[in-house]
């Protein structure tokens, strides 16, 4: 056996041996993901099996095992990943410090602000939540207005943030900053502090799924210290260069919410036809609702091949700079595609927002969610004006 | 194994692509086109093609091939579908090896040297009707003396006219849509019997109609098992439609090559026409199909090459997305060209033309679409 088939045998070995069976069912809905944090709620099994990766460096595979990752090699980690897809074992951690903070940090943090940052990450005990949009700055996020002003050992933060993921929830913030009003980008800054500090308050906003992932949050006065600890900046990179962390993480961030185009693990139309009944061949029994089935399984298969492709390109540095972009519209307007079809299968009774059976109206509700998975993290028009821009080098984009 | 071109496959993707270039680019096509020509190809280019060793590609190495698999074919396929080449590559050198590497040593030995030497052309002799249907094959072999006689009509047979040698798709056994009961054949086209009408087509390529009117042939020309034609056929169409799935990509990549220098260029109200946000974003949404497109056809044939037990599933996702990826992409062309996409003077017309022949080529979107759903088992 080559080094790595030893590897996937043992990795394979080793889930089945240690991952709680609770953890190896799927998950239902949001909910279901374990979080971490200073005040954290398990569910059965999600603290064994975090606490357990977390030993190993798992929860974050591909970071180097000085900052609590695993030390995997980009093949290893891709074999971890096939494995746990295909044992079903969950991930034990769902973290923006993971998915965006941490990779920043590692492309920009210094020494200090790594060992300092990125264990508590890697072990769940600090949850992140990410500052970027304002009420006037969406789309155009740079117009940002959050002020931080240089107080000498601290800075002072005053401003309010909008669509904060969990931030009712966070332990820390990423946030940027308006460190300058005479310059738009370079004005910037990329600031790290405590969501417990004074001056902090959130409040949650209800959508039209009826849930509140997203709050607003308000800094009033909220005085950051310059520095942690000898060398731990309170800032990422420097002054005023906010804008180019944060290029980089939306980046990440636009890779992440196109996975959603992948979720479909198994096709919709199986799933379907033994609750609609079937002809007498054997088919879906609805004619037109098995045509865009079938459509969306083709759909969903090609952009996980796409995501495979994305994946393999970006990590060995071949794909286009502006290529999350791409990935990004494609994967949640596939997403939102999927959802409508999955309501329009679903027929009445999906529309019941409360009761029992439809489990609180999980599928309206996920329906609902998808929604926002053209808008957060830049919208589809933005990400084809990008893609317009830096791939096709159209004029004036 | 990542998704993406190793060094060798990118190294053959530069030398396929500066060969079209070269040897077989649209004013290739063009000229061939318009003398009119009964082949529909250039038999000096079809010399060359095996000169490069493109001919040899899915022939073992051990048999004078390159012994390559479904992604180094992909690679030549799409910058042949770039340039709008004209040849016989797609069913001498990729199905119909392909086939034939399913069967018998001794049927190797007779047509690989002419196919390596780019001297003899294989057609696919498998569609009966206006639509591909390989599972209602009813086209009749019987058993004769010491081998079969067929009787039947196959249409759509690509190269038809110019072929050597058929590889023909009949029934020994059973009705339409059995299982069992096909049987591939080798057979050559001098055969008494067989008469074929060669007729263009409407990107200018030959195709015909082909008759056969009690063609013997002996037991020597069954590619694989009789009644057990169904896995070579599998194999022959997975080549056909993978291979098929790249070049109809290099269509939908050439002609949004096209379309994009043309929008760059031509000026309406004092203004570059690209820079209206109407066309950027449909251009950019047609980069994202064809993106999709192309991980999808590399991951089809990456997975033919693996013998992994799913890829049927991935070469249908890949004739069908690709062949929705380029549709959009040569209908947004001529759209985007304007009244010049409709002279013949404009290439992006060509582009749309070779676009509809392959959709229909070893099944559409619709077909494959239904396929998917087979074999989801709903």
């Amino acid at each position: 056996m080559s080094d790595l088939e030893t590897f996937r045998a043992e990795t394979a070995a080793w889930l089945e041996a240690n991952c709680p069976p609770e953890m190896r069912q799927p998950m239902v809905d949001e909910s279901d993901a374990c979080w971490g944090g200073r005040n954290p709620t398990f569910k059965p099994g999600q603290k064994e099996w975090l606490d357990i990766m977390a030993a190993k460096g798992w929860t974050v595979p591909d970071w180097p095992k000085e900052y609590g990752g695993g030390g995997l090699s980009r093949a290893e980690a891709k074999i971890l990943g096939q494995e746990m897809a295909r044992l079903k074992c969950r991930s034990p951690l769902s973290s923006f410090g993971i998915w965006m903070l941490g990779p920043a940090l590692l492309h920009f943090g210094t020494e200090a602000q790594k060992k300092h940052f990125l264990p508590p990450i890697a072990r769940g005990e600090i949850r992140w939540c990410q500052g970027y949009s304002e009420p006037g700055s969406g789309s155009d996020l740079a117009s940002l207005q959050t002020s931080a002003v240089d107080q000498g050992d601290h800075f002072v933060i005053n401003g309010q943030k909008i669509w904060t993921s969990y931030a009712d929830k966070a332990d820390w913030i990423f946030c940027l900053t308006r460190t300058d009003k005479s310059e738009k980008h370079k004005g910037i800054s990329f600031m790290l502090f405590d969501m417990a500090s004074e001056g902090v308050s959130t409040k949650p906003i209800v959508l039209i799924s009826g849930q509140s992932a997203f709050c607003e949050t308000f800094f009033d006065d909220v005085k950051v210290p310059k520095e942690y600890a000898e060398g731990v900046s309170s800032v990422v990179y420097e002054v005023n260069k906010g804008w180019d962390v944060a290029k980089y993480l939306l980046g990440h961030e636009r890779s992440m919410i196109s996975g959603g185009g992948s979720e479909g693990a198994t096709s919709l139309g199986a799933k379907f036809a033994d609750q609609y009944g079937r002809d007498e061949m054997g088919r879906l029994d609805d004619p037109m609702l098995r045509a865009q089935m079938a459509e969306m399984d083709i759909e969903v298969l090609a952009f996980r091949a796409m995501a495979e492709r994305f994946g393999d390109t970006f990590k060995a540095g071949l794909c286009h700079p502006a290529q999350p972009n791409m990935m990004k519209y494609a994967g949640t307007e596939i997403n939102k595609r999927r959802h409508e079809l999955i309501m329009s299968a679903g027929g009445s009774e999906v529309l019941e927002w409360e009761s029992e059976a439809t489990n609180g109206g999980l599928t309206a509700r996920s329906w609902l969610r998808t929604k926002a998975n053209s808008i957060e993290g830049g919208t589809s028009e933005v990400m084809l004006n990008v893609v317009s821009k830096q791939i096709l080098q159209l004029p004036g984009a | 194994m990542p998704l993406y071109l190793n060094d060798d496959q990118q190294m053959l993707q530069d030398s396929a692509a500066d060969f079209m270039k070269g040897e077989g680019d649209v004013a290739h096509f063009r000229k061939f086109r318009d003398m009119n020509c009964k082949d529909g190809f250039s038999h000096d280019l079809w010399k060359k093609f095996a000169e490069m060793g493109f001919t040899g590609i899915m022939i073992a190495e051990d048999e004078g091939g390159l012994g390559l698999g479904h992604m180094e074919a992909g690679v030549v396929l799409e910058q042949i579908g770039r340039n709008l080449t004209p040849s016989p590559f797609l069913t001498t050198a990729v199905a119909g090896v392909e086939a034939l590497n399913a069967g018998g040593k001794a049927l190797r030995d007779k047509y690989f040297p002419g196919i390596l030497a780019g001297d003899s052309v294989l057609a696919l002799a498998i569609d009966e009707g206006a639509k591909h249907r390989p599972d209602q094959i009813s086209m009749s072999a019987t058993r004769e003396g010491n081998g079969f006689k067929l009787d039947g009509k196959k249409q759509f047979v690509v190269q038809g006219g110019s072929a050597d040698t058929l590889i023909v798709a009949a029934r020994t056994s059973g009705s339409a849509g059995d299982e069992k009961g096909l049987t591939l054949f080798a057979v050559d086209t001098d055969a008494a019997g067989l008469s074929r009408d060669s007729v263009r087509l409407v990107d200018s390529a030959m195709a015909a109609h082909i008759e056969f009117d009690g063609v013997l042939v002996d037991a020597d020309a069954v590619i694989g098992e009789v009644d057990d034609g169904n896995t070579v056929l599998k194999r022959l169409l997975n080549a056909g439609r993978a291979g098929s799935a790249s070049e109809i990509l290099g269509v939908g990549a050439g002609s949004m090559e096209i379309t994009v220098d043309y929008i760059k260029g031509r000026k309406q109200f004092d203004k570059i026409i690209a820079t209206f946000q109407s066309l950027q974003h449909r251009m950019s949404h047609l980069y994202s199909e064809m993106e999709i497109a192309r991980a999808t056809v590399l991951k089809a044939q990456q997975m033919l090459d693996e013998g992994s037990s799913k890829a049927e599933m991935m070469v249908s996702v890949a004739k069908a997305k690709a062949g929705k990826a380029t549709s959009l992409s040569v209908k947004e062309g001529v759209q985007m060209h304007g009244g010049v996409g409709m002279t013949d003077e404009y290439d992006i017309g060509l582009y749309m033309k070779r676009d509809r022949a392959l959709q229909e080529f070893m099944g559409d979107v619709n077909y494959h679409t239904n396929l998917v759903a087979e074999m989801h088992g709903y």
